[in-house]
């Protein structure tokens, strides 16, 4: 398990190369990678957003991340699996949030990719604040569903 | 006894600072935590509290040495 958070924009293709090469051991054992890429839109709530601050809970934020993924891994056949999160300033187009998990079959990557990630925006400290294009900000309040509304 | 309480995001801001010392002489709950750190009454619905950076639910008692965070509704991902 690999858990980074980032104050500078992050690649999430260099990160998930860098993350198999570290792990070639497993090379013949993974038969399928589930990899979600979180990026920041450019709107929210019917408003232009111009960018975004990421505030987190240094300690407790990388704490929960550990034990989410330590769950995944207690519930489906999960050979390894990388988070990368951002923090501090992002703009529009830039990678939030990386979910890589490796197993040996498409169900258990599929499903424990998507329960990783529903678990990290319900449980890991971290709260967006967004600038408007109307030269006003605003916290985001709550997360939505997945799905558009 | 002392305590070390945290707030963030929008709950730093309304509140106009990141966290207090609070010293007192026997163990306290979440809610006494929270009412005398802010002056305020009762600890809003959807404020979560972590302590020693864990989740809790506020029936758990704040002791020694205990950080207490105090925050609203997670956005990350």
């Amino acid at each position: 398990m690999i858990i980074k958070l980032s104050v500078e924009a992050f690649d999430p293709f260099d990160e998930v190369k860098r993350f198999q090469e570290q792990q070639a051991g497993l090379a013949g054992a993974i038969g399928a990678t589930s990899i979600f890429i979180g990026t920041m839109r450019d709107f929210n709530d019917g408003d232009s957003v111009v960018s975004m601050s990421l505030e987190y809970y240094p300690g407790m934020t990388e704490r929960q991340l550990e034990m989410i993924v330590t769950e995944a891994i207690e519930r489906w056949a999960v050979l390894n699996v990388l988070v990368v999160h951002r923090v501090g300033d992002i703009s529009p187009g830039d990678p939030i949030v990386l979910v890589v998990v490796e197993t040996s079959h498409r169900g258990d990557a599929f499903d424990a990719c998507r329960f990783i990630m529903e678990a990290l925006k319900s449980k890991a400290p971290f709260w967006k604040k967004e600038q408007l294009a109307s030269q006003t900000s605003r916290w985001v309040e709550n997360n939505s569903k997945g799905y558009a509304p | 006894m002392s305590i070390r309480v945290r707030y963030f995001a929008s709950l730093k801001e309304s509140l106009g600072c990141d966290g207090v010392e609070l010293s007192c002489a026997r163990p306290l709950t979440v809610q006494q935590v929270w009412s005398q750190a802010t002056g305020q009454i009762s600890l809003p619905d959807n404020i979560l509290v972590a302590v020693n950076m864990a989740y809790v639910d506020q029936a758990v008692e704040i002791t020694d040495g205990d950080e207490v965070a105090f925050f609203p509704p997670v956005t990350g991902g």
